[in-house]
């Protein structure tokens, strides 16, 4: 059994029209074992972004105290608040500088990034747990159910989803892939990025 | 082989450990107090490796105590908790990691709420309703998934409790015979007799 799905958990994201969505369920075991069915792994970094840390749940916790930290300096560094694009690098960084002992995480990034013109472009990327970013213009995939998300997303995602059909889209998507897992589960939670607002909503999932 | 669980109630959490030490097959001792108060509203079960689990409790109680003396007041169960993670997930990457699994549970004063930490040798800590460590919870987690209620008064906490360690000592081969019951609620931290 590998480190990475010790204590299980997966994350998604995925593109809509002016908006992105980023889900993960809340299961944290210890094997097979589950100890909590609220186990948070998605966090906000700014109002915009969002990042998802599957992996090991010790390595959640640090890693995300530790993005706090480089986050805010690069706030008040740059007197400006960070954009996906660079965050997605400073994530890469940050696990790269780890790369002989790595954080066991590969962690899931969505936000709303802005344009020249002033309008807003949707972003998702992730990452291996050494830092190898993966952009993507549909969805990304990340924790012990990557595997039946990918094939689920690939059958349900379409593009220019509004806010509400996305939300149902990403929801059914993690739903029914982490039912397959006996890893993940337990519960799920979404989190919708739209130009003037964050939809936050957790959904009731089969408990087995 | 070494147990130890805890539970929330209405306005308390009670914390139990078995109070074996044992090295190998051999039994060294049976009246092992296994649960620290480390402040004054807050307890934590320590189990793992003997020697790694009362050094580094003795560590986390004197950390505490330090901090209780500098700021004139105590750590919150939720802050705590934090630092006493952050001291496992560094010791976790250091050349001699400590081996020690622990529950805390503590009774927040300023918020009035019961709290319960799951924390593993790893660093991972998980804020629970009920919690277990070691071979015990294969067996209490899914009894309590049953029969804890938050809102529970203390009897009804302890007659659960009662059931765990039944329950324990009914299916577990190499279960243990005598626990260490302690309760922390807004009075402070009291043992009690099952």
């Amino acid at each position: 059994m590998s480190i990475m799905d010790h204590n299980g958990g997966s994350v998604i994201a995925m593109v809509g029209k002016d908006c992105v969505a980023i889900a993960s369920d809340l299961r944290l075991g210890n094997q097979a074992l589950g100890i909590s069915s609220n186990f948070q792994r998605v966090f906000g970094i700014t109002d915009r972004i969002y990042l998802g840390l599957p992996g090991l749940a010790t390595d959640v916790n640090t890693l995300r105290e530790r993005f706090r930290f480089r986050v805010n300096m690069y706030t008040i560094k740059e007197e400006r608040e960070i954009e996906p694009e660079a965050f997605a690098h400073l994530v890469s960084s940050t696990l790269y500088e780890h790369r002989f002992g790595p954080y066991f995480i590969e962690p899931v990034i969505a936000g709303l990034s802005k344009t020249p013109t002033g309008g807003i472009r949707p972003f998702i990327a992730a990452t291996d747990l050494i830092g190898c970013i993966n952009f993507a213009k549909d969805f990304v995939v990340s924790g012990t159910a990557s595997s039946k998300l990918f094939g689920v997303a690939e059958g349900l995602w379409e593009p220019d989803l509004e806010p509400e059909d996305l939300f149902e889209t990403i929801s059914q998507t993690l739903l029914n892939a982490v039912d397959r897992d006996a890893f993940s589960g337990w519960g799920a939670v979404v989190h919708v990025i739209t130009k003037d607002k964050v939809i936050t909503r957790k959904l009731k999932a089969r408990m087995d | 082989m070494e147990t130890s669980f805890a539970l929330t109630g209405k306005g308390y959490v009670i914390v139990a450990a078995d109070t074996t030490s044992a090295r190998s097959i051999v039994k060294m001792k049976n009246d092992e107090d296994k649960i620290k108060t480390v402040s004054p509203h807050l307890l934590m079960s320590y189990s793992g490796e003997p020697g790694d689990t009362v050094q580094f409790a003795e560590y986390i109680e004197r950390n505490l105590r330090l901090y209780q003396i500098r700021n004139l007041y105590p750590l919150r169960p939720s802050a705590a908790a934090s630092w006493i993670r952050r001291s496992l997930a560094e010791s976790l990457r250091s050349r001699s990691p400590y081996s020690v699994n622990l529950l805390v549970g503590g009774y927040d004063t300023s918020t009035h709420e019961p709290k319960l930490y799951w924390i593993d040798y790893l660093g991972t800590v998980s804020e629970v309703p009920f919690a277990a460590h070691g071979y015990g919870s294969y067996f209490v987690l899914s009894l309590l998934d049953r029969y804890h209620d938050p809102e529970a008064p203390l009897e009804e906490g302890l007659a659960t409790l009662k059931r765990c360690i039944q329950e324990v000592s009914k299916r577990l081969i190499v279960s243990p015979e005598k626990y260490k019951v302690k309760v922390v609620d807004k009075d402070g931290v009291r043992e009690v007799e099952l």
